[in-house]
């Protein structure tokens, strides 16, 4: 469903990404990790097209995503994404930042956007919060709405950007806990992510990346039982002293 | 200086049909009218040029870059007169222009004038307050499928909006104040009645005294607004752009 | 079609030269001044006398919330009564130089002092309590160690506010004072170029001032760096 291929981003003159592809099949959880700066966030980003890529191809359900004439807009419509600070609208109500995309893009009526929206509430234990401000909510209550807000488009596959990373331990796991749920409904996924615990439960397979390389890519077991390279081992070991 | 007498305002002006105080009070009508076409001119041009300073375009932001540029190292006198004296001049069409009533002149200078300069003020609150979102409010809004302009129009500008509301309100307060500058090519504002009187009933202590107590008055009025439409627009739990 | 001519610039250069003096005379006494008196203004406003606080708010308020066109109109009209009377002058001595300086200088304090005050609240309250725990007075503590460090971090703002400053002294129009706008004006509308002497008087200022912003910005970068 999304093939990476040799895809290369740089800054100027540092590059950021170096020559990274793998593959994704319908239904797959995918963990990406590594240590920070390694590239992992700006890989993701550049899968629904945030970040531009210099070379290579992004393909996401038979659409290159770098090609001109690709509708950018309609294929993000498809492709949920969760952020590491949540990034709802401040300004709007929690129902408003899940009625607002759809009714724009998809062009949905409002009673039927609402009735979307308060099904995925109920799915992520807010409803009782619809009429609240982001600001009035808790960092996991706000990454809950957020991943409701992506689901609203009913994508065909969702990526998130280190979801739990800024969030307080104890909100830690109420997010996960929808991710689970979301991955077991068969749920294409990539997640950017330490949650190592998470990656074993769920993920069909993980990418380990350093320095803007795809180091690792193996089935999960395989990957935390043996990895092949020392950076992932020493990652790792790092990870276990958090 | 002789004590204030401040019975001068009651007497009649010269041609009869008002008194001194009425003239005070038409400048008055005159500083807050222009005052508020002016501002509505910076609030819509100034928020244009504010969102093409942070748009992807180069030349959107080379455009807009340069306008804030030229109107903020001009003095807005020197601005004023060339609105007023130049323009018509070698602008086509600037013959029918000069033959419009004369208040009608100096009123649209004023008000052109007052409102490209305040606009290259709001454009750099404008861009501050986009940029203050940072880039995490554009990626969710484009990753979810928004395009560029749904994304201003839905989630960038209303927020940036509600953020610049405090600076705004000193940018207000600027328009009435820089309003005064206008009297210098005849209208007939708050500052202009003044000086007027002065010529007519000699009382400076009082006629100055009048119109600064009116300023005042004026200043403490759209204050008050302005705190009402800062309580309105507050976002509940919103703390600001902390990161 | 209007026909340009700039025939009239050249000769009137030494005439404007003057003009340009008066307004940069102008522009330097009053930031001298107004930083003088801000400073001062600002140190009340965070004493924790009642008093003096209320004063200065009272002060700082009232400037900014009066147009400058007016505070000149009244300093045009109060200070050469109280100069005369006070010194003793003729009639006949003209004092509209002196007073658009003390207007300018009274007007911009109001504006320094809050450019101060905010200076003066961003070095940390240990400042203070370690120059006092060193044994100055709280006097010294302030002149030796805070503001000096006040001043450097508003330094680009200041700079800012002398450059518009300089933009707002040619209001002194008003009083018919011939500052390098006045003498535009005059020379424009004795020899009837107005048209040409009102753009080239802009480009003037658009010249100076976007060069001195620049420098401004560049010098900012250089403090942050």
């Amino acid at each position: 469903m999304i093939s990476i291929r040799d895809v290369h981003k740089s800054y100027g003159t540092v590059e950021v990404l170096s020559g990274c592809s793998t593959e994704v099949k319908k239904g797959e959880v995918i963990v990406v990790c590594g240590p920070s700066g390694s590239g992992k966030s700006t890989l993701i980003k550049c899968v629904n097209g945030l970040e531009p890529i210099q070379s290579g191809e992004i393909v996401v359900d038979g659409i290159s995503v770098a090609a001109r004439r690709t509708n950018l807009p309609k294929l993000r419509a498809r492709v949920g994404m969760v952020f590491q600070h949540f990034d709802l609208f401040p300004h709007l109500k929690v129902i408003d930042n899940l009625t607002l995309a759809q009714r724009k893009v998809l062009g949905r009526r409002e009673e039927e956007a609402r009735a979307r929206a308060f099904s995925l509430l109920d799915r992520v234990g807010l409803r009782e919060h619809a009429h609240k401000h982001p600001g009035e909510l808790s960092g996991g209550q706000q990454q809950r709405v957020a991943i409701a807000r992506s689901l609203a488009l009913d994508p065909i596959c969702m990526l998130f950007d280190e979801p739990t990373s800024a969030l307080d331990p104890e909100m830690i796991n109420e997010v996960l806990d929808v991710m689970v749920a979301l991955a077991r409904d068969g749920m294409t996924m990539i997640v950017v992510t330490h949650e190592m615990g998470f990656a074993r439960r769920v993920a069909h397979r993980i990418v380990f990346m350093d320095r803007g390389k795809i180091v690792e890519d193996a089935p999960t077991a395989d990957f935390f039982a043996a990895p092949k390279t020392d950076r992932a081992r020493q990652f790792l070991s790092k990870i276990l002293q958090h | 200086m002789g004590p204030l007498d401040f019975h001068v305002f009651l007497q009649p002006v010269p041609t009869g049909e008002t008194t001194y105080l009425g003239w005070l009070l038409q400048g008055l009508r005159t500083t807050v009218l222009l005052s508020a076409c002016a501002w509505a001119v910076a609030l819509v041009l100034g928020s244009l040029l504010g969102v093409f300073r942070t748009v992807p375009s180069r030349a959107l932001r080379a455009i807009a870059g340069a306008y804030v540029e030229v109107f903020r190292n001009v003095p807005l006198l020197v601005q004023l007169f060339i609105w007023y004296f130049v323009v018509p001049e070698i602008v086509p069409g600037g013959e029918r222009f000069k033959q419009i009533d004369p208040w009608l002149q100096q009123f649209l200078a004023s008000m052109f004038c007052l409102g490209l300069f305040t606009a290259a003020r709001v454009c750099e609150q404008v861009r501050a307050g986009i940029e203050s979102l940072a880039r995490g409010q554009r990626n969710a809004a484009l990753a979810l499928g928004l395009t560029l302009p749904q994304t201003y129009r839905h989630v960038l500008l209303p927020m940036a909006g509600r953020i610049i509301v405090p600076p705004l309100t000193s940018e207000t307060l600027n328009v009435f104040k820089n309003s005064a500058v206008c009297s210098t090519i005849g209208l007939l504002e708050l500052t202009a009645q003044g000086r007027q009187l002065v010529d007519y009933t000699a009382r400076a202590y009082e006629s100055f005294l009048a119109v600064t107590v009116l300023y005042l008055l004026l200043n403490a009025a759209v204050l008050l607004i302005m705190r009402k439409v800062e309580a309105r627009t507050r976002v509940p739990g919103y703390l600001g752009s902390g990161r | 079609m209007y026909q340009l001519d700039w025939s009239s610039i050249p000769g009137a250069l030494p005439f404007l030269w003057q003009g340009m003096k008066i307004s940069l005379e102008i522009t330097l006494v009053a930031i001298a001044a107004g930083i003088f008196w801000g400073t001062i203004l600002a140190l009340m406003r965070l004493s924790p006398v009642r008093a003096l606080s209320l004063l200065a708010t009272g002060y700082v308020s009232l400037f900014r919330s009066i147009p400058l066109v007016m505070v000149l109109l009244w300093f045009f009209l109060v200070v050469p009564t109280l100069l005369r009377d006070v010194l003793g002058l003729s009639h006949a001595t003209d004092l509209r130089l002196a007073s658009a300086m003390v207007g300018f200088a009274l007007f911009e304090a109001a504006y320094y002092s809050e450019i101060m005050r905010a200076g003066i609240q961003s070095v940390s309250r240990g400042q203070a309590q370690a120059a006092l725990a060193l044994g100055m007075r709280p006097l010294q503590a302030m002149w030796l160690v805070v503001l000096p460090q006040a001043f450097r971090n508003m330094l680009p703002l200041l700079l800012t506010q002398a450059i518009i400053l300089f933009q707002d002294t040619s209001l002194v129009y008003v009083s018919a004072l011939a500052d390098f706008f006045g003498a535009a004006y005059k020379v424009g509308d004795r020899d009837g170029r107005l048209v040409e002497m009102l753009l080239f008087a802009g480009a003037v200022y658009f010249v100076i001032c976007s060069a001195a912003s620049f420098a401004v910005r560049r010098f900012q970068r250089r403090l942050a760096a």
